[in-house]
């Protein structure tokens, strides 16, 4: 008898590997500084390694294969995705540094546990079996509970993590159970065998069942409405930069599986489903912009506003054409960049300690810091989804999507919510220009890094904003792998 | 006597529908922990049954994965357990209320 070993490329998971050697890198350079002494090369060594695997991941593209015994897609799809990855944790390093800092709590592993979070998002994007997507949530997972609960003395901190986790592992059952529900209808867990053994057998019970528990546990990670309650809590309670991270990222990477399942597994039951994902949709829309109105904390506000955009990228999925799938990249990238634009300005408006997360606190920044104010501004208009910024154009992708899908009501409803949105959002610019200060809250703590970090967000939402052209073309060429 | 597949799958449906009111209605953080793995457990039950069906071994391959998986849950939810038992002196979730729940 002679065991057969598969080959593998190593290349094809690069930017993985470079993920994952720097995190362990990190650790180790964190055990074996001296005691006492400056650590201040963390936030470097991971730049460094994010920029890498930036660098690999355009070599990569183009590739269009399988590796690791069908275990991974090596696909454009997958690639676009990790440079939303890369994007959303480079700039979140960037955001961390100071505030960490001015918490005492600039360790190497916090840096180590967001690298391997990204190494998670990106097994969940490349995964092409529901093991290598489990673990992929897992290991994207893990980390940021023991992110959100980095603030050890601090009981919001405490009790953010706790609920994560709590509802974290309760949704991972789900999606596990899913899993074994459809192994147990096909026999498989590839992605691609699933496929064929649904378009030859159709559905039964178990694929019903399967697919339905598949869509709670990724439901509760992209924070759809029924699902949507730990949202809140979690965001307001962890540390802003996790709260950022978390935000972008846990979203994108549950998208990037939801699309590929939806897309190429279940093409046919997406029709028959998209009354409920339509509820879902309508719900999560209504319920984040309705109850983001009254909210004065802002990084709650922020938390309800991306359960809104949650419902806005569904719209994409429903319509579940060409243009839909390049309008959730699209939206993806846009909301990226918007909403850890916003959540930097809350870390510097905060100023030290957290102190200041009352929407009231922005009265008169205007005045103060008129640069910060219109980074802000800039930020909030593309929340809103006005041109000629970036979300703006996303969300003329979706919504045109959905009418080439013929959900005139699901777009009717979709811009009555972006109309809901509008009050929330521009609250915060009015207060910063229209309001006078009311009291004085101290200096805020403009540093070089954060700054740079803040105009380069801010002007790339304005530049894909009125260029949509190119991440147009690049998001047209992911999604090239969806038939039809 | 071979036992029908039926059989395990409603065991396994069983123990998944228990824990999930266990998670549901207990409010020590620790019993909700033991109700989450008595969810993966079922869901263990249930692949090794479909594995056996099939005579294959990826589902059992899967089932050491989620024994993993469920032991770093489990190592990260007790260290927060434990950090808010000392700042806090109490692990009910219900108390846990600063924000709200």
């Amino acid at each position: 008898m002679s065991i057969e070993i598969p080959t593998i490329n190593l290349t094809n998971i690069g930017p993985l590997i470079t993920l994952s050697v720097a995190g362990l890198l990190l650790l180790l350079v964190d055990a074996f500084s001296i005691k006492g002494t400056k650590k201040g090369y963390f936030h470097q060594i991971s730049l460094v390694a994010v920029v890498i695997a930036v660098l690999q991941t355009i070599w990569l593209w183009g590739r269009n294969e399988m590796d690791f015994s069908r275990m991974i897609y090596v696909d454009n799809y997958s690639f676009f995705f990790y440079l939303i990855f890369l994007l959303g944790t480079g700039v979140s390093i960037l955001l961390s540094v100071r505030y960490l800092e001015n918490y005492n709590k600039n360790y190497g592993e916090y840096y180590a546990l967001m690298l391997f979070a990204a190494v998670g998002m990106m097994l969940m994007a490349a995964g092409g079996n529901l093991v290598t997507i489990f673990l992929g949530v897992e290991i994207l997972s893990i980390p940021i509970y023991i992110m959100a609960g980095m603030f050890r003395e601090d009981l919001k901190s405490n009790e953010s993590a706790l609920k994560y986790l709590l509802l974290g592992a309760f949704s991972s059952a789900f999606l596990l159970f899913g899993i074994a529900m459809l192994y147990g209808a096909t026999g498989t867990f590839f992605l691609e065998d699933i496929a064929k053994v649904i378009k030859s057998g159709g559905m039964n019970a178990l694929t019903y069942m399967g697919l339905g528990l598949l869509i709670v546990g990724l439901g509760f990670k992209v924070s759809l409405a029924p699902f949507h309650m730990w949202t809140p809590d979690v965001y307001e309670g962890a540390p802003t930069s996790v709260t950022a991270f978390m935000s972008v990222g846990t979203k994108a990477a549950a998208f990037a599986v939801f699309l590929r399942i939806f897309m190429d597994v279940f093409p046919t039951v997406r029709m028959d489903w998209d009354m409920l994902l339509w509820v879902l949709a309508v719900a999560t829309m209504t319920v984040g912009n309705v109850t983001a109105l009254a909210q004065t904390n802002i990084k709650r506000m922020l938390a309800y506003s991306s359960i809104a955009h949650a419902g806005y990228i569904l719209i994409g999925m429903i319509a579940g054409n060409q243009l839909g799938a390049i309008g959730i990249l699209y939206y993806l990238v846009a909301y990226t960049l918007m909403n850890l634009g916003a959540f930097g300005v809350v870390i510097l408006v905060s100023r030290k300690k957290d102190s200041y997360l009352n929407i009231y606190d922005y009265s008169g920044l205007g005045f103060q810091y008129p640069g910060l104010a219109l980074v802000m501004s800039v930020f909030m208009f593309g929340l809103v989804g006005m041109p000629p910024t970036a979300g703006f154009i996303g969300k003329f992708y979706i919504f045109s999507a959905a009418i080439e899908a013929n959900y005139i009501w699901l777009v009717l409803i979709g811009v009555v919510n972006s109309l809901i949105s509008v009050y929330y959002y521009l609250r915060i610019t009015v207060i910063m220009y229209m309001k006078p200060a009311e009291a004085d809250l101290g200096p805020v703590d403009m540093n070089a890094t954060m700054t740079t970090t803040l105009i380069a967000s801010a002007v790339a939402v304005l530049i894909i904003g009125i260029f949509p052209s190119s991440v147009f073309n690049l998001a047209l060429s992911s999604v090239k792998i969806f038939g039809s | 006597m071979v036992m029908p597949i039926t059989y395990y799958l409603a065991l396994s449906c069983a123990l998944f529908a228990i824990g999930v009111i266990g998670v549901l209605i207990r409010r020590n953080a620790i019993i909700i922990f033991m109700c989450i793995e008595m969810m993966l457990n079922a869901v263990n039950l249930s692949l090794v049954a479909f594995s056996d069906y099939y005579k294959a071994i990826d589902g059992q391959m899967l089932v050491f994965f989620v024994m993993v998986v469920a032991a770093a849950e489990v190592a990260v939810g007790l260290a927060l357990i434990y950090v808010i038992f000392r700042n806090k002196g109490t692990v009910y979730v219900d108390e846990l209320n600063i924000m709200k729940w």
